[in-house]
């Protein structure tokens, strides 16, 4: 009873210490906490008792900070399990994996050979090479021309009333959510006289057999990016969108008497600095966008593509990953286009921290 | 002093009529450039047979027909497993996912951004990485985490993973740094509020336009969840997968074809033209701070 009166007491003095009450609840949670670890508590009473951030060292006050909100952990927990489990764990265990020749089928490790599968890739593998190069192209044109895209109607939109922007809002983020409708373009680029462009290509004499299209290693890289374009104005326009909105208005008068002569010094002087969170977090969202865009050149050009004129990184993860279930390579490769995300993502907030100056 | 140029009676400022013309022009141009192909589709799948297969082709339609969603229909009840079992497993996963997400996202959220306990920071800049661990990246780790787990084949393949996507956390508490505001949290507090109930009663109705930002986005990728390597029982396959099938009939159902994908597009499109205010109130807030 005796070390419960102090307990309590010493839960008493972090309160009036920190200036906020703790509820009922949890009073009585911590007490029985600690009355059931008291006899271990007891070396620790000197640390137990200091209550002011000066009296402790750097780690009791993080210690004694983590016991007093442990109710935040308790809620953390159920989302931070999942999501360490299915999304930062695989990325560790594909570094792991992609030292070893794990392979799915024969379910047999041979641990660390070392950098063979990173030396293989980059030496042996020509395919990989060449989806490298694919990607690159891909992801070099797609990302910044989705993402000055996006900025670019965002702001021209942005002056129009609210119903018409709404209106113009959807007619440019429709593609994006339309799930499989971007097949039309195969349609549209049917490869035989059926196809709309085929047709009126052939109409107009212009040409007097169909083109081959998606099946056609002159056209196929050059559709799939525009079909990427189409479907691209994602998040990262819905994100410019609400930040142009909530960009004070008065700035642009005191820009006007402070000499800004039209609308792209306004937009590069005022705007843009403005903007620059939303820049941040559409950067992240068009990199995304414009290296996982596997699954539509899979369904337009086919699986390999023509002479492997779209095959790229994510085409390679996908032949070894869940064809072949060679995991050990397979991982190199993810391992590879992660590094590559992450190296473009540093590229872009460099040049970002450059924007208005 | 010049002359203030006006436009819908207010004044503008540095604003050039070449300028506003050349804009307009641009976004005619690029307007027509998203939105004709959406028109097509709708076209193509309102077009009788004998349209169809027209030379040249024609864009749009003469005599709209509904018999497109028709054969759609009974191309889809022709299948040995019920179409109905479809429609059930993509809405039982789209709607445990999405339910699971919300949950759990908003109760981490409003700790991340509401109890300075310590570890905050460092949970939070790995959730803004996280952004960029797209699902090809994971894709093959989680393959083998799921079937350790025991949950090849089974729904929660595609639930669980789904609760745990970072996308929802992010929006959730940049909205909750900007629009909640402390004072308020702490005088619930005073008065003895638990940090679940301040959580429930308090920060939560002040959020809804998050909610239901994170409810679209969990609910397109989940809606639009197609053939998956963790399923592969036929009566557990979700309507897109199914749909996806009658696509792969192959040049005698484009009819068909069209009209799923104008069935599958209106779901998505709808709820999005429903909550697009919610949505851009919540995007105002989802910038990126160093």
């Amino acid at each position: 009873m005796e070390n419960r009166n102090e307990n309590l007491q010493d839960v008493e003095a972090v309160e009036i210490q920190s200036g906020e009450a703790v509820n009922a609840d949890e009073q009585i949670h911590s007490d029985s906490i600690l009355e059931a670890e008291a006899p271990k508590k007891k070396a620790k009473k000197v640390k137990k008792k200091a209550t002011a951030r000066k009296d402790m060292t750097r780690a009791q006050w993080t210690w004694h900070e983590i016991k007093r909100n442990k109710i935040a952990y308790v809620m953390v927990a159920p989302f931070f399990l999942v999501f360490l489990l299915f999304t930062v764990f695989p990325v560790g265990l594909s570094l792991v994996l992609s030292f070893t020749n794990f392979n799915m089928l024969e379910f047999k490790w041979d641990m660390f050979i070392e950098i063979k599968n990173y030396t293989r890739l980059f030496f042996e593998d020509d395919i990989f090479i060449l989806a490298c190069k694919n990607t690159l192209v891909f992801a070099a044109v797609t990302g910044p021309v989705s993402y000055v895209l996006s900025f670019l109607v965002a702001w021209f939109i942005n002056e129009l009333s609210p119903r018409i922007r709404a209106i113009v809002t959807l007619i440019f983020y429709a593609p994006s959510i339309a799930g499989s409708v971007y097949l039309i373009w195969g349609t549209l680029f049917h490869n035989d006289s059926q196809g709309w462009v085929n047709g009126m290509l052939i109409k107009m004499n212009i040409i007097d057999t169909p083109i081959l299209w998606f099946y056609d290693e002159k056209y196929a890289m050059t559709l799939c990016i525009v079909v990427a374009l189409w479907m691209s104005l994602g998040t990262a326009f819905l994100s410019f969108i609400a930040g142009l909105q909530t960009v004070d208005k008065s700035l642009f008068e005191a820009a006007a008497v402070d000499g800004i002569k039209n609308r792209w010094q306004e937009l590069w002087y005022v705007t843009l600095p403005m903007m620059r969170p939303q820049l941040m977090f559409g950067a992240v969202m068009s990199i995304t966008g414009a290296f996982g865009f596997g699954g539509v050149v899979t369904n337009l050009c086919g699986f390999p593509s023509v002479n492997y004129s779209c095959h790229t990184i994510m085409h390679c993860l996908e032949d070894y990953g869940n064809q072949r279930w060679e995991v050990g390579y397979a991982s190199a490769i993810a391992v590879v286009l992660f590094l590559i995300m992450i190296g473009a993502n540093t590229i872009v907030n460099k040049m970002l921290s450059k924007v208005g100056q | 002093m010049q002359k203030m140029r006006v436009r819908n009676h207010q004044v503008v400022l540095n604003r050039s009529v070449g300028g506003d013309a050349g804009i307009f022009t641009f976004l005619i141009i690029m307007g027509a450039f998203m939105f004709l192909p959406m028109l097509y589709v709708i076209m193509q799948s309102l077009k009788p047979l004998d349209e169809l297969w027209m030379f040249p082709p024609r864009f749009y339609v003469v005599h709209p027909t509904f018999k497109n969603f028709q054969d759609l229909f009974t191309l889809l009840s022709d299948s040995w497993v019920p179409f109905s079992r479809y429609i059930f497993n993509t809405v039982f996963i789209t709607f445990m996912g999405t339910f699971g997400n919300l949950l759990l996202s908003s109760l981490a959220a409003y700790a991340i951004s509401k109890i300075p306990f310590p570890g905050r920071k460092g949970m939070f800049w790995l959730i803004q990485r996280s952004l960029m661990f797209t699902s090809t990246v994971t894709a093959i780790a989680n393959f083998i985490t799921l079937s350790t787990l025991g949950l090849m084949d089974n729904p929660f393949a595609l639930i669980i993973p789904a609760w745990g996507s970072s996308m929802g956390l992010y929006l959730m508490k940049q909205f909750m740094d900007s629009s909640i505001s402390d004072s308020v949290l702490e005088s619930a507090r005073l008065d003895g509020c638990s940090e679940f109930r301040t959580f429930l009663t308090i920060a939560m109705p002040m959020v809804k336009p998050a909610w239901l930002t994170l409810i679209i986005y969990s609910f397109q990728g989940l809606w639009n969840t197609g053939a998956s390597a963790y399923i592969y029982s036929e009566q557990l396959k979700t309507l897109n997968y199914a749909i996806g099938q009658i696509t792969a009939g192959g040049i005698a159902r484009a009819g068909a074809s069209a009209a799923s994908s104008v069935v599958m597009m209106i779901v998505p499109i709808g709820v999005f033209v429903i909550s697009q205010s919610n949505i851009i109130e919540t995007m105002a807030s989802s910038g990126m701070k160093d």
